[in-house]
């Protein structure tokens, strides 16, 4: 680093070119996986608030719970069920992600690989599970 | 030479005494992490893959799984855990997004009077649960009500 004192920063004279993307994290693996993160994990919470008090009803009576859980029964929450679960898949998998990279110097160096295997065992996983759902949700 | 200023946030070392509780916030948020995928996916894969899914769930079939202690358990500690990790995570979220002062301070205390709320409201109706409630239609019921 150049010489720097106390309070400020010294910056090269002239700066190296600099494209406004493409750098080291800017629009890469690692953003995308943090604001994926950050966004599922938002969504996650709230959903639990809501499940919580919905699954509290079975304690008011069998009338109201049922009443309220039917409408998760519903084809649009059905369809937002897959969104939900397809936020939980990836909140879970890009956790053990970040596990490995915070624990595993292998797996530091490798980031980029990691999120590129979240990505494609989220797939499977969705895979296995929307069509299930989906039929249970438009049939019976 | 350019100069320009240094980034505002102060050095601000982990305290040599005492528990540091931000790093066991950091482990907690991975220890549950790992249990809860546990938790959930078993949650899920049982209430919306096995038999006919979603629509199978009504308050009878809440009340077979929690005439069962194993599944109460189960469910208490998804919710400890989950409220816990969701509600740290937002006060991550919080911290990045405002500057100290009462606004911050608000959205913390509504992030623990939430979670705080939630638990205990959860783990009583967990553990207070009827399964079959008097003068409730039988047909709502779990089957073993009727015995």
């Amino acid at each position: 680093m150049p010489e720097s004192s106390a309070g400020t920063l010294t910056a090269p004279e002239k700066p190296a070119k600099q494209k406004p993307g493409g750098t080291l994290y800017r629009g890469r693996e690692g953003m995308w996986s943090w604001v994926l993160h950050r966004i599922t994990g938002v969504a996650i919470f709230f959903f639990l608030l809501v499940h919580i008090l919905d699954t509290a009803l079975v304690r008011v009576s069998p009338e109201a719970y049922n009443a309220v859980i039917g409408t998760y029964q519903t084809p649009i929450m059905g369809v937002g069920e897959v969104a939900l679960v397809g936020a939980i898949v990836f909140h879970a998998l890009n956790g053990l992600r970040i596990i490995l990279v915070d624990f595993w110097t292998w797996a530091t160096r490798h980031q980029k690989v990691l999120f590129w295997i979240v990505v494609a065992l989220w797939v499977v996983t969705m895979l296995a599970f929307t069509p299930r759902h989906l039929i249970n949700v438009f049939s019976h | 030479m350019t100069t320009i200023e240094a980034p505002r946030t102060p050095v601000r070392p982990a305290p040599k005494r005492g528990v540091n509780l931000e790093k066991w916030g950091w482990i907690y948020m991975r220890v549950s992490g790992v249990v809860l995928i546990v938790l959930i996916f078993t949650h899920l894969f049982v209430n919306l893959m096995l038999g006919d899914g979603v629509k199978a769930i009504d308050f009878g079939f809440v009340g077979g799984k929690w005439a069962d202690p194993f599944w109460q358990w189960w469910d208490v500690a998804m919710l400890w855990l989950a409220l816990i990790h969701g509600a740290n995570g937002m006060r991550t979220i919080v911290n990045d997004y405002t500057k100290p002062g009462t606004a911050q301070k608000l959205l913390k205390l509504a992030l623990f009077l939430a979670a705080a709320v939630l638990i205990v409201l959860g783990t009583l109706v967990v553990f207070t649960f009827d399964p079959c409630p008097a003068g409730a239609p039988a047909d709502l019921l779990p089957s073993f009500c009727a015995a």
